[in-house]
């Protein structure tokens, strides 16, 4: 196999795989027995997801009144948490099909646990959904559909009814997309089946695919075409869910900077989760040749862009509120920085607006640990920067008399770490039952991106198949 | 009525060894049934002498029916079944059409043309494959050759396979259902 290899560009896949290596390790995980470290994981996963179920359970039976909420207070944690969540569930679609778009073949390496993670991060946004909602039995009302009270339909004029379109929208298209791009590699495991119930499964699964070429042209098309209409999907929903806020007239939520500002937000925190996720699977899943430390640093310069955008938008919105000359607005920020929330709203600054400065520094952007510890921080400073965009714009309103201050209850949460219950049980399944890298994109770059496969030549010991060795590649084997 | 075709399949090692080897077996007179790979080659279609994809243009299509739907269905419901009159507004504002038709556009223009792709390609879940050779899906590249289509004789094929960097060509019948 001869490589053509860029002499600027380190490789993006190292330790001189084959077509066969590839396909070797990655079904690795899939083909062979769970190990400790995962049954440990699923183990812990489970029971959080047990005791989340009781607590939304609960919150079912009895109704909403066991969070927190009060009269001035009427949204918090379960709105913070959904469009967390939301936001969280962007960047996989963002890698599958910006990235895509614009030609980016590190993409390939993390593009399908991404694109998991999407589904299950829009999955976790929608149970809360369903909650806040109160008589969840009733969800379906949401839907423009006929009812005995006669011709009575949604209220399309409502953001909230954009939302239900445009995050179911969101989930069916990516998980087509996501379940599109893993058919060729389920059919590759398919063939590689050993026992009758994987054979069954996985055939079943992998829909017959047998790797045409004219079935390969027609589905890089749809590839193409899915990645195209995903792209203004992604921008559309978060600024969509931005209109929830900024539809409205509340001082702090009445802005029309909110749609650029939650999808940069949204990128910030759903690449950060990224991270979170890819750097253990590359630590127990041993995929350290495949999620390179050349992914990690491409992905840490996207949070830095993304990062610095939302830092922009937050002194923008301090400007705005202060050059509007509306009193209602300035003291909305004013008591945002000082008021009673205001370790909320500087813990937000922190987290989004100063740690990920620190990734200009080229030894932390490539440092598996710093990373992991900012992104961390990063999902945190997303987090409070919902709740400090919904409770301090709500907690001070236009009568003074009904100033209050909100605490969470058990059942808020409860129902937060049923989120978090739910997210991690089905990634840690995906993770075992299906390929976490897309084996046919990987080896559709191996040529072009990877280091050189080292061949074997009589009496000459061991050899590269490259005639000249290009400066960077020192240090790619050193990664 | 099953019949049942015999084929002559040759593997290859390398894309580009494929590639240049389709081009040269098919002007030695050889009729190509299909290749089988695990990626996708870039040009191997055309190589093959395979049409352009019209999936764009089924796209495009589901794409302006999810539109027309969506402010025929808004429109009707809002304005006509339902009108709401709030403050003087009128029944059917633009403005508020633009989100629900743009995501239905989407979800209609991605449903309907991942739905043609594997109409056309006839994949369904858990059909049967047609495999030439298994590792096709793993590190492989396939080539078929239908015999009944050839005029040629095995053996020539296949050392006209062979010529052209095959490293083994195998016989292999299937049955057509």
């Amino acid at each position: 196999m001869s490589h053509v290899v860029s002499p600027v560009r380190q490789p993006l896949i190292i330790g001189n795989k084959t077509y066969a290596d590839i396909t070797d390790d990655v079904c690795k995980q899939v083909e062979g027995k769970p190990t400790k470290t995962w049954m440990i994981c699923f183990t812990i996963a489970v029971l959080t997801l047990a005791y989340g179920s009781y607590c939304l359970f609960y919150t079912w039976w009895e109704g909403i009144g066991v969070w927190g909420l009060n009269k001035t207070i009427g949204w918090a944690w379960d709105i913070t948490n959904f469009v967390w969540w939301v936001g969280i569930g962007h960047a996989g679609t963002l890698i599958s099909a910006i990235l895509l778009l614009f030609r980016q073949k590190w993409r390939t390496s993390i593009n399908r646990a991404a694109e998991a993670m999407t589904i299950f991060a829009v999955l976790c946004a929608a149970s809360f959904i369903l909650a806040h909602m109160g008589r969840p039995w009733l969800a379906h009302w949401a839907l423009p559909l006929p009812n005995t009270y006669g011709s009575l339909w949604v209220n399309f004029n409502s953001p909230l009814v954009w939302d239900v379109f445009a995050i179911s929208t969101y989930l069916t298209v990516s998980l087509v997309f996501w379940y599109l791009g893993m058919i060729p590699d389920l059919a590759t495991i398919r063939d590689r089946a050993q026992n009758k119930v994987s054979k069954f499964a996985y055939g079943a699964l992998s829909f017959g695919w047998n790797g045409s070429a004219k079935t390969w042209a027609r589905y890089e098309s749809v590839s193409l075409i899915l990645a195209g209409l995903s792209t203004p999907l992604v921008l559309s929903v978060h600024t969509i869910v931005s209109f929830d806020f900024a539809t409205s007239v509340i001082p702090g939520w009445h802005t029309t900077i909110f749609p650029p500002y939650f999808v940069a937000g949204a990128i910030f925190s759903g690449f950060a989760m990224v991270l979170t996720l890819m750097l253990i699977t590359r630590e127990v899943f041993n995929l350290k040749e495949y999620i390179t430390i050349n992914h990690v640093e491409s992905m840490n310069k996207i949070i830095i862009l993304t990062g610095s955008i939302v830092g922009v938008a937050y002194i923008t919105e301090f400007f705005v509120a202060w050059y509007s000359g509306v009193p209602y607005e300035s003291y909305a920020f004013v008591n945002r920085a000082t008021g009673p929330y205001w370790w909320a709203y500087w813990s937000m600054m922190t987290c989004n607006v100063i740690s990920p400065q620190l990734l200009w520094i080229r030894k932390i952007r490539t440092s598996v640990v710093a990373t992991f510890i900012l992104s961390i921080i990063v999902n945190i400073g997303m987090w409070f920067e919902r709740f400090v965009i919904i409770a301090t714009s709500l907690h001070r309103d236009y009568l003074p008399s009904s100033w209050a201050m909100f605490y969470p209850t058990m059942y808020d949460i409860g129902d937060y770490i049923f989120s978090f219950g739910l997210f991690f049980t089905l990634f840690l399944l995906f993770a075992k039952f299906l390929p976490v890298i897309n084996m046919a994109e990987v080896k559709a770059i191996l040529k072009s991106s990877s280091a050189p496969k080292v061949v074997e030549k009589k009496g000459a010991g061991v050899v590269s198949d490259r005639q000249t060795k290009p400066a960077f590649n020192k240090d790619a084997d050193n990664i | 009525m099953e019949t049942s075709k015999k084929y002559l399949v040759g593997i290859y090692d390398d894309e580009d060894v494929l590639l240049k080897a389709v081009k040269k077996v098919r002007s030695s007179g050889v009729k190509i049934h299909e290749c089988y790979t695990p990626f996708p080659i870039h040009g191997l279609d055309v190589a093959l002498g395979h049409k352009r994809s019209r999936l764009p243009i089924a796209a495009f299509m589901f794409g302006l029916t999810g539109t027309t739907c969506a402010v025929l269905m808004i429109s009707l419901m809002m304005g006509y079944d339902w009108p709401m009159i709030i403050g003087g507004k009128p029944f059917v504002p633009i403005p508020d059409l633009v989100p629900v038709s743009f995501e239905l556009t989407v979800l209609f223009a991605a449903l309907g043309m991942v739905a043609t792709f594997l109409i056309t390609n006839n994949l369904w879940p858990g059909k049967r494959p047609l495999m030439f050779d298994s590792r096709s899906t793993d590190n492989k590249f396939v080539m078929a050759v239908d015999l009944s289509k050839n005029k040629l004789a095995a053996d020539e094929i296949t050392s006209i396979l062979k010529n052209f960097g095959a490293t083994e060509v195998n016989t292999k019948q299937v049955e057509i259902k």
